[in-house]
């Protein structure tokens, strides 16, 4: 696992932008060779869309031979309703770039049959060849996508009935009322996400210092998600000064002074002083 | 193929023209308008803006549902797109005269429509005046509704501003024409004939048996505006009850404000909703007029030229029907004389005026001109609004001037101001 500890969430929303723009670059994408993205909404990943917008406008990235396969969206609210994630991911990322409708999946909370629709997500994603790079958030109590605490660590897209905590939590987005809340949401699994070649986290801010500390300081555990990714052969944490404030000084330092390897994983044409652990893909 | 739609598009005018398909005509293309700000939910606000077959699109849905995106993408350089102007109150221009021009009617509405799509009117209610029942009968069969093309704004219906109006506020109506509803609305329909292209009617809610007529005229679904009039508060809230809900050219030729009796200009704060068109041209209301029904009842507001024949003529003399007319500036007078003969200002600079002598936010100023007319008509879902699903009637504005670039109806470019560039 490789911990990137950077200033700040402006710095977080660039360096995983640059991290996105290599991967994809490097990839050397065509009509018979898509890179597929594994894609979160929230208000962590915002920066790092932002950027990519910029890098895309600035011809230094195209989407056109990119899949993406968005993580999650509530059941039964409608896709125009400004808290669904179709509508985050339109107007916040898809509508800025230049990714074919067909090749943007997002799982469809409206859909007859819900049970079926996460089944063929699961196909779409195999068909695709599987995601290369999955980009997460979290929340405050580790869970990654929809995959509250208690969560099995195995588990495949399906139908999640949402913990009260998380309801009470985005009755702000939905007038304060907590009946307006979804009360439910398909989700990827976390096995769905285990899946991928490479796997991003973004965690960012003091109120998420306790789940990065249970990310990366303690065992697997279901009731933190997340830490499940500490058994990934390729996993990229990447969060700012505040998320480390739970953290054990000798991590931070040992991950700091690792900082001058990390930046070469954003150069384009990175230049080796401690030989090729440069890849990208290689884990610590 | 894409020389038609070049034929159909100026290039010149815009900063840059994207074509992502090979699409034929910009009728059937899927048209996207991006780097402007549009007025949409009472803001301005950074979106594209995106057209096919004359209607607004909801890109969402184009993209997930439909899984399409734009075939022709338009950079406008932080240009303003609002929805067209509608003008419910215009008693012709460019010369003509809907009341007085009577033998040419159909040319006349040509002229008008297609003259007024050079400032930025894409629905307009053409007005006619206190006439005599032979006017009507012979003019208001033909001025029903046409939908607006290159060739010229949408005609919604007549406005019929008289003769049922009173006397002693005629202004500038010919005294031997005004009538009362002696026969209730018998009476109107002896005058008017068919009422079937008529949209408005300005009537004084002081004649005997207003009350009646006003609530026919309702069942019809005609909008009742109180105007000409003499009407205090009193009368003026009655008929609000029975069913009026517009006000003619506010301040003008009605009683004015009063503190013990504030007449119609009181009904600004009757309790209900109300509408009131209001001329902001500069000479026929004060600024401070303008800014007091502004802060009083922003909602209401309704932008109305109440143009005549000589809007859209030169400055000079102008041998109108039987009269000589003299332009000067924003004026227009009997030539020799003071006597102001109408309004001579067109629909984009009592906007631009509106907004200055206000203060107000452009958002105000363009509502004024569009959404408000629309409700006033019940026709706010498809017109005067860029809302998903809406007529695809809007303006392109220079950010700054707030000059007209260009004027689109159905989707389609029907004017373009050479003058401006984006």
């Amino acid at each position: 696992m490789r911990l990137i500890i950077l200033d700040d969430v402006d710095r977080v929303a660039e360096w995983s932008a640059k991290y996105v723009l290599k991967r994809i670059n490097d990839f050397k994408p065509g009509p018979d060779r898509y890179f597929v993205l594994g894609l979160p909404t929230g208000g962590t990943p915002l920066g790092m869309y932002k950027k990519l917008i910029e890098f895309h406008k600035a011809g230094k990235l195209s989407f056109k031979y990119v899949k993406t396969f968005n993580m999650d969206e509530y059941v039964g609210l409608p896709q125009d309703h400004p808290e669904s994630y179709h509508y985050y991911m339109f107007y916040n990322f898809l509508q800025h770039i230049d990714i074919e409708p067909e090749n943007a999946h997002i799982l469809d909370g409206n859909a007859p049959d819900l049970q079926k629709e996460c089944e063929e997500y699961e196909r779409k994603i195999q068909e695709a060849g599987g995601v290369h790079l999955f980009i997460g958030g979290i929340g405050p109590d580790g869970h990654i996508a929809f995959n509250e605490p208690g969560s099995s660590l195995v588990s495949r897209t399906r139908v999640k009935t949402l913990a009260y905590e998380t309801l009470e939590a985005n009755a702000r987005f939905f007038g304060n009322d907590i009946t307006k809340v979804p009360q439910e949401a398909l989700t990827v699994g976390v096995g769905t996400v285990m899946d991928a070649k490479e796997v991003m986290i973004l965690i960012t801010g003091s109120h998420k210092a306790y789940a990065l500390y249970k990310a990366i300081e303690e065992g697997v555990n279901h009731m933190w998600t997340v830490s499940a990714f500490q058994q990934h052969p390729h996993t990229i944490i990447v969060c700012d000064e505040d998320a480390t404030n739970e953290l054990r000084v000798k991590t931070v330092k040992y991950f700091k002074a690792l900082g001058e390897v990390h930046q070469q994983l954003i150069e384009s044409n990175p230049v080796s002083k401690k030989g090729s652990v440069l890849s990208g893909v290689k884990g610590d | 193929m894409k020389t038609t739609i070049s034929n159909e598009l100026p290039s010149s005018s815009f900063p840059k023209i994207t074509h992502k398909s090979s699409a034929t005509s910009l009728a059937s293309a899927i048209i996207q308008f991006t780097d402007c700000l549009i007025l949409r939910n009472h803001q301005i606000v950074k979106a594209d803006l995106v057209v096919q077959n004359g209607k607004i699109l909801d890109p969402q849905k184009l993209f997930f549902n439909s899984k399409r995106k734009a075939d022709i993408v338009i950079s406008c350089n932080d240009a303003i797109i609002a929805p067209g102007f509608i003008d419910l109150q215009i008693n012709g221009g460019f010369g003509v005269d809907f009341a007085h021009d009577t033998e040419s009617t159909e040319e006349c509405v040509r002229k008008v429509a297609k003259g007024i799509l050079a400032h930025g009117v894409t629905a307009f209610c053409p007005t006619l005046v206190t006439s005599p029942p032979s006017v009507y009968h012979k003019v208001l069969p033909k001025l029903s509704f046409r939908a607006g093309d290159s060739e010229g704004a949408t005609v919604l219906g007549a406005h019929i501003e008289g003769p049922f109006i009173n006397i002693k506020k005629k202004g500038a109506h010919a005294d031997e024409h005004i009538t009362e509803f002696y026969e209730g609305f018998e009476s109107v329909k002896k005058m008017y004939g068919s009422l079937e292209n008529v949209r408005i009617v300005t009537l004084a809610p002081e004649l005997e048996n207003s009350g009646s007529v006003i609530e026919k005229f309702v069942l019809e679904k005609i909008v009742v505006s109180l105007g000409h009039s003499m009407a205090d508060y009193e009368i003026g809230e009655l008929a609000m009850k029975r069913g009026a809900t517009l006000i003619t050219h506010l301040f003008n030729a009605m009683q004015p404000f009063h503190h013990r009796d504030p007449g119609l200009v009181g009904l600004l704060k009757a309790g209900r909703p109300i509408f009131y068109g209001i001329i902001s041209d500069g000479v026929h209301t004060h600024p401070s007029a303008l800014r007091i029904a502004h802060c009083t009842h922003p909602e209401g507001l309704v932008l109305v030229t109440d143009a005549v024949s000589a809007m859209g003529l030169e400055e000079g003399e102008h041998h109108i029907g039987e009269k000589c007319i003299a332009i000067k500036g924003k004026e227009a007078t009997i030539a020799g004389t003071n006597t102001l003969c109408g309004s001579i200002a067109t629909m984009d600079e009592c906007v631009r005026f509106f907004k200055e002598a206000t203060g107000c936010s452009l958002e105000e100023a363009l509502e004024a001109a569009t959404l408000h007319p629309a409700q006033v008509l019940g026709i706010d879902k498809t017109k005067g609004t860029l809302n998903f699903g809406a007529d695809a009637d809007f303006i392109i504005l220079h950010p700054k001037s707030l000059q007209l670039h260009s004027t689109w109806i159905d989707g389609r470019l029907v004017h373009s101001n050479p003058e401006v560039s984006l």
